[in-house]
């Protein structure tokens, strides 16, 4: 083990001298890397009457389960609250892991770069009125996660040594032999390949790409010392086992979530006389023509697209976080998860969204009341900034000036607190495939650290393509999965509902 | 009915003398030592994935690992000297659960050290000893 820890920075300064070399061969890897894999991108991220598909998918998704469970996510929200306070929690049960901190996992997954730039972008493109769509569809999204987190608990193998595995791929195996359904392996095996693909692309490289970039523009450090950093901070906590390193984080990215929306709540109060036409220009922008590329449509595409992508319901990762919680109820978990896409999308998206909107990053031509465009057929900003982080930063820069570097240090340790997450969820579904013991574990973790370099240091625009495509073909498969396993998670719903009311489940505060 | 008297015990020396304390009085009059070993645990910490996985695993550990060394040490003195005494061994925090493990099996009295934490954070976060006297059912002895 010790050999590892000697043998990294020898690797890495052997890189030193190769790293402009290292970016034409970037270049090839990225062409190459297109013409191979290109059909498969353009199949994910194809256009059906101008609407990506597998944006439709997920939303259409998240309509059939809100109906099918009646609107489970506004009924149950109170209940929610109720778990996660620890209410229903058996003192018994101490020291096992809580809601909370189930919930607060799957989040620090979760809320990331998607929840800053990825935002920006889509208010850059689809206007104000692609908030109201993005809130829609965060709120259906809640339908989504509870039944595929009900589901993982459900059908995680508990092992002798106490440790647990969950996530879609046992549940896609188990639920499907249980309903006497074909090619259960063969799905959770694809789940699986994608899942793999899908942590080292979006919840990796993604992550570092854009955690470099933003140091690079703020404080100028080159991308690739960003990017070694990262690699051996990720090395030294998932393979040294180095905690304490995840222990601050995870502790800090929480606060630091919290101080981001206080921020945001506080320029929107202080811009108190403007919300009212802010609110009036996300209605505006959703139902008129703004003057956006694509009209109405370009806005709901937009907001469908940034909650899908940022609250990854459906995509089939939370399960595995979820799964290791200690309770009898597993729809529990499921009640617990449906807070996610709520507090990931319907309050630090839009937060950020109003933001952008109030501060009047978006111009307006005064006469028209049009968005003016810019040449790529995006909005106009008042600070010129084109990329997502940057329009954010403009924003939160105009009212406060340290903003921009606050904004920087977030965006490195979200990015950071992703991508952690992100490797456990790579890790189960590559334990899934090539079975549970320390060379399969040692292998995926070395590989993954390996990407967080490469990430940072490329503008692999292929490549990240690729992986973002990895990553929604998961929420193909799960979600084909949940459409056969919804009436299971029905079942455990209507038994635990009716437990509640006649008070055999006990509340302990 | 013999009286039982709650002792917080972590294995500290101020806890040890809290519980010669106790061992005194129960001596005297009778009585039963209920010997409280609390690991600190919050509901409301965040943990890695890889923690959660694990945590029913480790949580399994820390409580036969705590439960091996008192029978060990502290139980078998004790029960050398014919004191009565039960384990009792909690996650949570520590005030709270003397206050509710008192109230379980009815204790007269709750006993603990006065120096479990360092002065620094006994003054910033407030002292077990400190939380107890706002809080206990029942009294409570603080032994220097």
């Amino acid at each position: 083990m010790q050999r590892i820890y000697f043998t990294l920075p020898a690797a890495a300064l052997a890189l030193l001298p190769g790293v402009a070399q290292a970016q034409a061969l970037g270049d090839r890897i990225d062409s190459i890397f297109a013409a191979s894999t290109g059909w498969f991108v353009n199949l994910i991220f194809a256009s059906v009457w101008g609407v990506p598909w597998i944006v439709g998918w997920l939303v259409i998704a998240a309509v059939v389960f809100t109906l099918y469970f009646g609107f489970i996510q506004f009924r149950a929200f109170r209940h929610s609250i109720e778990l996660v306070r620890g209410d229903y929690s058996d003192p018994n049960d101490a020291g096992e892991v809580s809601h909370f901190q189930a919930l607060a996992t799957a989040l620090s997954g979760t809320v990331g770069l998607g929840n800053i730039a990825g935002v920006a972008v889509a208010v850059s493109i689809g206007g104000a009125g692609a908030t109201f769509w993005m809130i829609l569809a965060g709120l259906l999204g809640m339908a989504t996660k509870f039944t595929e987190c009900t589901l993982g608990v459900k059908y995680r193998n508990e092992y002798e040594d106490g440790t647990v595995s969950g996530g879609p791929m046992y549940y896609i195996k188990k639920g499907f032999a249980e309903r006497g359904l074909p090619l259960g392996g063969f799905m959770a095996v694809m789940f699986s390949i994608f899942c793999v693909l899908g942590a080292l692309g979006g919840g990796n490289m993604f992550q570092a790409n854009q955690a470099a970039s933003q140091v690079e523009a703020v404080v100028g450090i080159p991308t690739w010392v960003t990017g070694l950093t990262l690699a051996v901070v990720v090395f030294v906590v998932i393979v040294g086992g180095i905690k304490s390193i995840a222990r601050v984080t995870e502790k800090v990215v929480p606060f630091m979530g919290i101080g981001y929306v206080l921020v945001a709540i506080l320029i929107i109060l202080m811009n108190a006389n403007m919300i009212l036409w802010a609110v009036g220009e996300i209605f505006r922008g959703a139902f008129t023509d703004s003057g956006i590329v694509g009209g109405i449509v370009g806005a709901i595409i937009q907001g469908f697209r940034r909650a899908a992508f940022s609250n990854e319901a459906g995509i089939g990762s939370a399960p595995i976080a979820h799964s290791a919680v200690r309770t009898k109820e597993p729809i529990t978990e499921g009640f617990v998860s449906l807070l996610e896409p709520f507090i990931d999308t319907v309050v630090i998206c839009t937060m950020t969204s109003l933001v952008i909107i109030i501060t009047q990053q978006l111009l307006i031509d005064a006469e028209t009341g049009r968005y003016i465009l810019n040449d790529a057929g995006r909005i106009a900003t008042a600070s010129g900034a084109t990329d997502g982080v940057p329009i954010t930063s403009a924003a939160f820069g105009s009212v406060f000036g340290w903003a921009p570097y606050a904004l920087a240090i977030a965006v490195i340790l979200f990015a950071f607190s992703t991508m952690i997450t992100w490797s456990y969820y790579g890790l189960k579904a590559w334990t899934y495939m090539f079975g549970e013991g320390r060379n399969q574990e040692l292998s995926f973790k070395l590989i993954f650290c390996v990407f967080v370099f490469i990430g940072a240091v490329s503008s692999l625009g292929a490549v990240l393509d690729f992986s973002d495509a990895a990553l929604f073909a998961m929420g193909v498969v799960n979600i084909i999965a949940l459409y056969f396993l919804m009436p299971i998670v029905k079942r455990e719903l209507n038994s635990y509902l009716a437990r509640l009311r006649s008070g055999e489940i006990r509340k302990y505060n | 009915m013999s009286d039982k008297f709650v002792v917080g015990y972590d294995g500290s020396v101020s806890a040890r003398r809290a519980l010669e304390f106790a061992v005194e009085r129960a001596k005297v009059q009778g009585g039963t030592i209920v010997l409280a070993h609390v690991l600190e645990w919050s509901p409301y910490s965040f943990l890695t994935p890889t923690e959660l996985e694990e945590r029913h695993k480790r949580r399994r550990e820390e409580m036969a690992r705590a439960e091996e060394a008192l029978t060990s040490t502290v139980v078998a003195e004790l029960k050398e000297a014919g004191v009565p005494v039960k384990v009792v061994i909690r996650y949570g925090s520590i005030a709270d659960l003397l206050c509710k493990i008192a109230s379980e099996v009815g204790a007269v009295q709750i006993v603990i050290g006065r120096e479990g934490q360092s002065a620094l954070e006994a003054r910033i976060f407030g002292s077990v000893a400190g939380a107890l006297v706002q809080a206990a059912p029942v009294p409570c002895t603080i032994v220097p």
